[in-house]
């Protein structure tokens, strides 16, 4: 049983390790001497300990009977001031500390008797090599070998390998089952749908609405510095129909806000805006949270999962933090009835970005 | 029992206390619903070995117990919450007791969870022992983590046990994830958006696995069901699961003990399960879910009334995960976004993908390799049940406050936005300051720990050779006053002298005899060069004789030592040879000669 080789060598010869200078050390002086605690000698101070213990269990008792008709007594509804936390809920408060301190005064008597009464001399258990002795470890061996040569695996490698292909093989449903049923696979195209392409609409323009009333908004509404969440119009369908409102909303969200025109320093810009009205979509294209943040006074756009901040009269160009895009923006005009509409979709995918994205 | 009960000179003392290995004549049979089962377990012989056990005190080992027992009291807890909890994103009108929601259309996720805090009577109370017992889970993991570590607990024969518990740590986290997710709350489901938003970054198959996870178009309506089955099937077996294992193992090897007198690398030192830590664990557990009840009564967590039910469209400023995902919230912060790049038109969105999907398996991989990583650096093939004082292992300290610097680094910059506010400062500025402390942070930490653990050292040596300090101030009749050293017991003394302190792996051969380079040799090199890393930088703990030469020119009162204020002895180990003196030695030989 040569090939059992217990103990590497010290990784060869290379490397030599210097002699510990084991000669000139300390000994270890041994347990040092066992000190009396007040209750190991003094049958008073035993005593003393025992009530100290079983008051403590007593109070745990107590705090569970509050508990108990605490909770038939208070009312669900019933809230009370809690000085340095504030309003509180009366019966969270009051089943919490009763529970709290029932379970505490538990805990406190049991290491308090065992502290105070059960023995404090500490006890030595010995500890052995943790790997078997060689006649063990070589006895396995035996039994894992013969084993083998009893089944005749070495002899017979054809059944070693079907076996092999056939458990192999046999983990495929499980995993094509899972793969197969989890999601159609035509993300890469629906990432970059959003439901403001006018074919949504009979190829008509869409209106702005707000968010989440669902009124149309007219030019004149939007006053200087004011900040609109929009939706498409087409998100009517949905919230009707009860389904896909929340998928439609992930990638349409707009903002919408009117800046002085003068202000714009990107003619595309101020083209597909109307008079310093322009619309960006409200999807970070970091990781995709709302950029709800707008800065009036410094016109900046800020995402609030990860400080994105997007420069709104420079055509939301990213000033700083990990987005690397600019918010896509939506190009609007007004309608014969005064409301805003986007003419067409967005051209670029909205939100973040993905591998396809720039196909 | 053994050698050093034989040898202890404190055994003297002890005579008079009763022999616990003594026959007993008293022994009553073993009857009842005991004899019962043993007649068809022989539970018996087991049992009484296991009660029988000796775990070693030490306020550190009670870390591990705090993560184990708030485990168990999320699993309690988590039982409760599934009586009530419904796991569907199916759209309803909310029409319970909460008025500023009612008439709301909200999932029934969301909904269900408003029912716990405010219907069921006792809910709101369970919740917040739910979500308090899982933050505190992580913080003791993590925390448990570092004694390990610091300690040189992970070494042989425990890495396997190491590798358990990294993984469970990681669990932990990404549990803890799944969990305050359910709720479909604004915060939660924005946490949700961000990781589509991560996983959308993987480079080729971003889109179709985030179509794979949501079931299409995100949100959907799977992808509660499905953290839903994760997080009270999938990883709760998996991590109870792992965690037995994790005890299996310290019950296998024995608990690791502190250096101390009578304690060996041979004996564990300390008290038997039964009764004391039946009584002092078991009476831990009450302590625990009693601390964490008494929190959750008057601290809310999570409210999710507040935040209101998910919608892609609005958003709070501040939004923030809980605190263990804080780091990876922080790294997707500082990475700046022109690492996203374009090539043949395919996106590489290199602004995300690492800090958000490869962060978090590259920082567990690097904490569970560290183990073998050290082994092959010095050499050490030995057992270790005896601790090692974190001072005395100055390197791999250093290594780990600079793993806790980046660490901590990155989870602030989670909360670059709510600093920013606080304390009116600039986040841009604070963001790019984090940028920076990510890369010079830990290598000053480092710096500053293994300096600071070397001082530590020489104190102990300055204390072993020299005595205590005594605060008592003699004048002597010529005028001049000291201040009285008072020597140290051998009991004392005993945890400042045991440890090793290696020198670093030499290379002896590059080539054998006939000139061939040996093909080990760069493999070697590199280990050396390690190894001269990890211990070149050393003090040597004192020796018997070097307390000796102390006593004898000066006794505590040296009037070298006062001048310089410096107490330091060469290793007479290691003046012989130059080449391989470590830095501190030769420093204090300076010392000593001027």
């Amino acid at each position: 049983m040569s090939d059992i080789q217990i103990t590497p060598p010290e990784s060869g010869a290379e490397i030599e390790r210097h002699e510990e200078h084991a000669v000139d050390r300390f000994d270890n002086p041994g347990l040092p001497p066992h000190i009396h605690r007040a209750a190991d000698d003094d049958p008073e101070a035993g005593k003393r300990a025992e009530k100290q213990v079983a008051t403590l269990f007593g109070l745990s008792m107590l705090a569970t009977l509050v508990f108990l008709v605490a909770y038939f007594a208070i009312p669900d509804e019933s809230t009370f001031y809690l000085p340095g936390v504030g309003l509180s809920k009366t019966q969270n408060v009051v089943l919490g500390l009763s529970m709290g301190f029932a379970l505490l005064f538990i805990g406190i008597g049991a290491v308090h008797w065992a502290k105070t009464l059960m023995s404090d001399e500490e006890i030595v258990e010995e500890r052995h090599p943790q790997r078997s002795d060689d006649r063990s470890r070589a006895a396995a061996v035996t039994t894992v070998l013969d084993g083998g040569a009893n089944a005749q695996l070495g002899r017979r490698p054809l059944i070693l390998y079907s076996l092999t292909g056939a458990l192999g093989l046999f983990a495929l449903p499980f995993v094509l089952q899972i793969v197969g049923s989890l999601g159609p696979v035509n993300a890469p195209e629906e990432l970059k749908e959003t439901i403001w392409d006018p074919a949504d609409n009979d190829g008509k323009p869409i209106r702005l609405m707000r968010d989440p009333e669902m009124t149309p908004i007219k030019l004149s509404d939007v006053t200087n510095g004011s900040v609109f969440h929009v939706m498409p119009e087409t998100l009517q369908k949905y919230i009707d129909a009860g389904h896909g409102v929340l998928e439609a909303k992930a990638k349409a969200a707009v903002i919408l806000i009117r800046l002085e025109p003068d202000l714009i320093r990107v003619q595309k810009e101020k083209d597909w805006g109307v008079d310093g009205v322009v619309a960006y979509s409200k999807i970070c294209t970091h990781v995709g949270c709302a950029v709800g943040l707008y800065e009036q006074t410094t016109h900046h756009l800020l995402c609030p999962c990860h400080q994105s901040t997007f420069d709104l009269p420079d055509d939301c160009n990213v000033i700083f933090g990990p987005a690397k895009r600019p918010l896509p923006q939506l190009k609007i005009t007004v309608d014969d009835a005064g409301y805003l509409v986007a003419p067409q979709g967005f051209l670029e995918p909205v939100g973040p970005s993905f591998w396809e994205r720039s196909r | 029992m053994s050698t050093i009960n034989e040898t202890r000179p404190a055994e003297a003392l002890r005579d008079g206390d009763p022999d616990v290995e003594q026959e007993r004549a008293d022994t009553k049979p073993l009857g009842g619903i005991a004899g019962w089962l043993d007649d068809r377990t022989g539970g018996a012989k087991p049992a009484s070995h296991f009660l029988k056990k000796v775990f070693p005190d030490h306020w550190s080992f009670m870390l591990g117990e705090i993560a184990m027992y708030s485990m168990i009291i999320c699993l309690l807890t988590g039982v409760f919450l599934t009586f009530w909890y419904v796991p569907s994103m199916t759209q309803v009108v909310y029409n319970g007791s909460y008025v500023p929601l009612q008439g709301v259309t909200v999932s029934d996720a969301y909904s269900s969870t408003l029912n716990i805090s405010f219907d069921i009577r006792g809910g709101l109370l369970i919740r917040q022992i739910h979500h308090w017992g899982a933050l505190i889970f992580v913080v003791s993991v993590f925390v448990h983590m570092t004694r390990v570590f610091f300690t040189g607990a992970f070494r042989k024969p425990r890495e396997i046990n190491w590798v358990l518990g990294t993984l469970l740590s990681m669990l932990a986290c990404i549990e803890g994830f799944a969990g305050y997710s359910l709720p479909d709350d604004l915060l939660s489901g924005t946490g949700i958006r961000a990781m589509n938003g991560f996983v959308q970054s993987i480079p080729i198959v971003g889109s179709y696995v985030s179509y794979f996870i949501f079931g299409g178009a995100f949100p959907g309506e799977a992808i509660i069901p499905r953290l839903y089955s994760v997080h009270v099937l999938l990883l709760p077996a998996v991590l109870v699961g792992v965690f037995t294992a994790h005890i299996l193992f310290v019950v296998i090897h024995k608990h690791t003990q502190f250096p101390g007198p009578g304690r060996t690398n041979n004996n564990v030192v300390g008290f038997p399960l039964m009764p004391v830590y039946m009584a002092k664990a078991g009476g831990f557990f009450f302590i625990v879910f009693g601390i964490i009840a008494l929190v959750s009564a008057v601290v809310s967590i999570n409210p999710i009334w507040g935040y209101g039910p998910y919608d892609p469209s609005p958003i709070t400023a501040g939004s923030q995960p809980d605190w263990y995902m804080g780091f990876a919230d922080g790294a997707l912060r500082l990475l700046p976004g022109f690492l996203e790049f374009d090539t043949f038109g395919f996106t590489w969105s290199m602004n995300i993908f690492p800090g958000s999907i490869l962060l978090l398996p590259i920082m567990w991989t690097v904490i569970g390799v560290y183990p073998f990583v050290e082994s092959w650096v010095t050499g050490d093939k030995r057992e270790h049940h005896l601790l090692d004082r974190p001072r005395n292992a100055p390197t791999r300290a250093g290594i780990g406050v600079a793993g806790i610097t980046a660490y901590t680094v990155l989870l602030f910059a989670s909360g670059n936005d709510l600093m920013a506010i606080k304390l009116h400062l600039s986040i841009n500025d604070l963001t790019q300051l984090f940028r920076l402390l990510f890369f010079i942070g830990p290598p000053i930490a480092f710096w500053l720990t293994k300096r600071i653990c070397l001082s530590l050292q020489r104190a102990d040596r300055q204390k072993v050779l020299h005595g205590r300090e005594t605060g008592t101030i003699w004048r002597y009749p010529d005028g001049r006053f000291e201040e009285i050293h008072a020597p140290l017991s051998p009991f004392e003394r005993w945890a400042l002298v045991q440890h090793e302190s290696p020198e670093p792996l030499r290379i002896s051969a590059e080539a054998d005899e006939n000139g061939v380079a040996s093909p080990l040799a760069r493999k070697e090199r590199v280990r050396a060069k390690l190894s001269h890393f990890y211990f070149n930088d050393r003090v040597a703990p004192p020796t018997p004789s070097e307390l000796e030469a102390a006593h004898h020119h000066g006794d505590e009162v040296d009037e070298g030592h006062l001048l310089t204020g410096e107490h330091e002895a060469i290793d007479p180990a290691t003046t012989g040879d130059s080449s391989s003196t470590p830095r501190e030695t030769i420093k204090a030989d300076r010392k000593r000669s001027t």
